[in-house]
């Protein structure tokens, strides 16, 4: 299978009067075609920033692309027109945002933003594009979509509005569809229908996913490979099962023991102890040290290396092999 | 109208479609009614338990209807016209309110006459046509510049946004009243219907900037929420984001402040023809009325009141209109 998405040494750095913050530096990854991507991490680790630059909407001033490739279809993404971006925008890569509460323009009908997409996209006229537009609902299972389609925002619920997010990025079919945390504003039952229905239409469109999440339940269900970001790195990167089974990184390890576990009777709720870096003024060495329960001087000199533990398996740290080791994983040698 | 307060609207600066799902909470009982209620709906359904701002919309729409046909129903039934001066000398002279020229009770003068003879009422439909006129033409020409300059000033924000609210800056720090009147003395014209053109294009000219400023605030405030990342994200372009999804988005101040820029702009029309710079005879507004009234004041005071009490009260009555319409589209900021 070819890549549908390769993305190299991709540097998107923010300029504050604190000083440049390195929201995402030198990370590269790929997607496959009809594969689902995860990508986990605290707030602030630059997952969404990561995302943003593959579609070049980071705000810019302060936000700035300051190197890599995002090689999408063979082409670069990060070379192309304004114009030629806004092509690519919506019709091949779609994105569905966080809080379907603000994402949705209030003062227009949702058949109006349905149709918007299809209109721009594939020169639909107004009646085929309504008439598309309701497809997409009833797609999306929203119940009785040819009277609602002329609602407002404010008339659905938070799922229904994410529904309506789903259908609007699904509607002119992209190749890749970019899921920023879909699921973070919603309840837990409505969270199942939504990663239900996104799994669904992936079966039935073959559209790659990318699905940034903090909930490594999502991941665990949803996802191909996994991608674990921490301080604009790259902290481990594996196929799904192979995270899970054998965590090669500690913090990786650290996120999976924070993960509650229904069946414990009692007992505390693991935490990882301290907080993310100030992005501004990252010390030298590794950006998790601080926190790090395998942490040794080294540590805090040397940035550790990116070391290779199986095939499709990376991890940033020191002691990668030994972590890896500890979980029953053999590291391959190099 | 409900005085509740729902604390999470306080961090909501633009009206946005949260305000009406509250109202939907406040008026559960309602529940039924509220079914596919617009948000247009739901602050039509508030202006209407206001009642100052009902009295003010119903005012409007009479003093506007009798503007426009009064003066030709005038025509129609004693024969006519705001302008008429009667040839014989005994009907050149002011008559008072339903005075006939033998001095008894009649319906042909309900406002009396002026010194030419002239109908009060007819001018002073008239007058309103003008004043209206000019007050309603002048707001659409400063809400379409002041709409779309203060969109992009704040949709592109940085540099660009910088430069142009400079400039508004330094229209503002003009005295306007008095760049009004050189304008208007300086181009003269010479036909009464020139001279109203010069007068659009001056009031015209200062009145926009606060709409831009107020469209640029809200433009702001907006243009950093999801929706338009989300629009962005589908490849709308940016004319289309500023025009098609930000503009509506504001349109409930912008309804709000034109409302309440009509009778300021009327003011300044009258206060231009008072001072003789604005609309000149034979055409009439309520500001030239008011002048030529105010120096038969102590003989003849219905040449005076007339125009002037029909003037404060179709002010009074758009203001009141302003204000409810305000609280109608924007119950949070709503200073009780």
């Amino acid at each position: 299978m070819t890549n549908l998405l390769d993305v190299k040494n991709l540097r998107t750095y923010f300029e504050t009067d604190d000083g440049v913050v390195k929201a995402v530096d030198d990370i590269s990854f790929q997607l496959k075609r009809g594969e689902t991507l995860g990508i986990v991490g605290e707030s602030g680790s630059g997952k969404s920033v990561t995302n943003l630059s593959i579609i070049r909407l980071v705000p810019d001033p302060p936000g700035k692309i300051v190197s890599g490739e995002v090689i999408f279809n063979g082409s670069d993404l990060l070379l192309l027109s304004n114009e030629a971006i806004r092509k690519i925008r919506g019709r091949r890569i779609a994105m569905i945002f966080q809080d379907p509460m603000t994402s949705l323009n209030p003062y227009m009908k949702i058949s109006k933003q349905l149709m918007e997409m299809t209109q721009l996209h594939l020169g639909h006229s107004k009646a085929q594009a309504h008439d598309h537009a309701i497809r997409m609902m009833e797609t999306v299972g929203i119940p009785d979509a040819h009277s609602r389609a002329g609602s407002y925002p404010h008339e659905f619920s938070g799922g229904m509005r994410q529904r309506v997010m789903i259908a609007m990025a699904l509607s002119c079919e992209p190749e890749l569809l970019i899921a920023d945390e879909p699921t973070t504003a919603l309840d837990v039952t409505i969270q199942a229908q939504i990663l239900e229905l996104i799994k669904k239409l992936k079966r039935e469109t073959g559209t790659s996913v990318i699905l940034i999440t903090h909930d490594l339940g999502v991941v665990a269900g949803m996802t191909d490979h996994v991608i674990v970001m921490y301080a604009g790195k790259i902290f481990e990167q594996a196929r799904t099962t192979e995270l899970f089974s054998t965590p090669g990184n500690p913090y990786t390890k650290g996120l999976l023991r924070s993960v509650p576990d229904p069946t414990a009777e009692q007992g505390k709720l693991y935490q990882i102890p301290g907080l993310p870096p100030d992005m501004a003024h990252l010390q030298p060495g590794c950006p998790f040290a601080a926190r790090c329960d395998y942490v040794q001087d080294i540590c805090r000199r040397e940035f550790p290396p990116f070391v290779k533990l199986n095939s499709d398996h990376y991890s940033l740290c020191h002691f990668a092999r030994e972590v890896y080791r500890e979980s029953g994983g053999t590291p391959v040698q190099e | 109208m409900s005085t509740e307060k729902n604390p999470q609207h306080d961090e909501l600066i633009h009206i946005g479609p949260e305000m009406a799902v509250a109202e939907a909470d406040v008026h559960a009982d309602e529940g039924a009614f509220l079914r596919g209620t617009s948000l247009w709906r739901d602050a039509w359904r508030r202006l209407l338990k206001n009642k100052l701002a009902v009295f003010g919309l119903v005012v409007v729409i009479v003093v506007t209807i009798a503007s426009i046909a009064g003066p030709a129903l005038i025509q129609q039934t004693f024969g006519f016209t705001p302008d008429y001066i009667p040839n014989n000398d005994k009907l050149t002279r002011s008559f008072p309110p339903f005075t006939g020229p033998d001095g008894k009770f009649s319906w042909l003068h309900p406002m009396g006459t002026d010194n030419a003879g002239r109908d009060v009422m007819a001018r002073v439909l008239q007058g309103g046509q003008i004043s209206l006129f000019v007050g309603i033409l002048s707001t659409v020409i400063s809400l379409l510049i002041g709409v779309s300059y203060g969109a992009i000033a704040g949709y592109a924000g940085g540099r660009v946004d910088n430069l142009m609210m400079r400039i508004v800056d330094v229209f503002y720090s003009l005295p306007y009243i008095i760049i009004v009147i050189v304008l208007l003395s300086l181009f003269r014209s010479q036909t009464p219907r020139g001279q109203l053109t010069l007068l659009f294009i001056a009031i015209g000219s200062v009145s926009w900037l606060t709409m831009a400023r107020i469209v640029r605030g809200q433009i702001l405030s907006l243009k950093n929420q999801e929706f338009v990342l989300a629009a962005r994200a589908t490849g709308v372009s940016g004319s289309r984001i500023v025009f098609r999804h930000l503009v509506p988005n504001t349109l409930g101040p912008v309804i709000v402040y034109a409302t309440l820029t009509v009778p300021q702009i009327m003011l300044l029309e009258a206060f231009l023809s008072f001072l003789g710079f604005g609309v000149q005879a034979p055409l009439s507004s309520w500001g030239s009325l008011a002048a030529d009234g105010v120096t038969n004041i102590a003989v003849f005071p219905w040449q005076l009141i007339f125009p002037g009490v029909t003037m404060a009260l179709t002010l009074f009555s758009l203001n009141f209109l302003g204000d409810g319409l305000r609280d109608a589209l924007d119950p949070q900021m709503r200073t009780v």
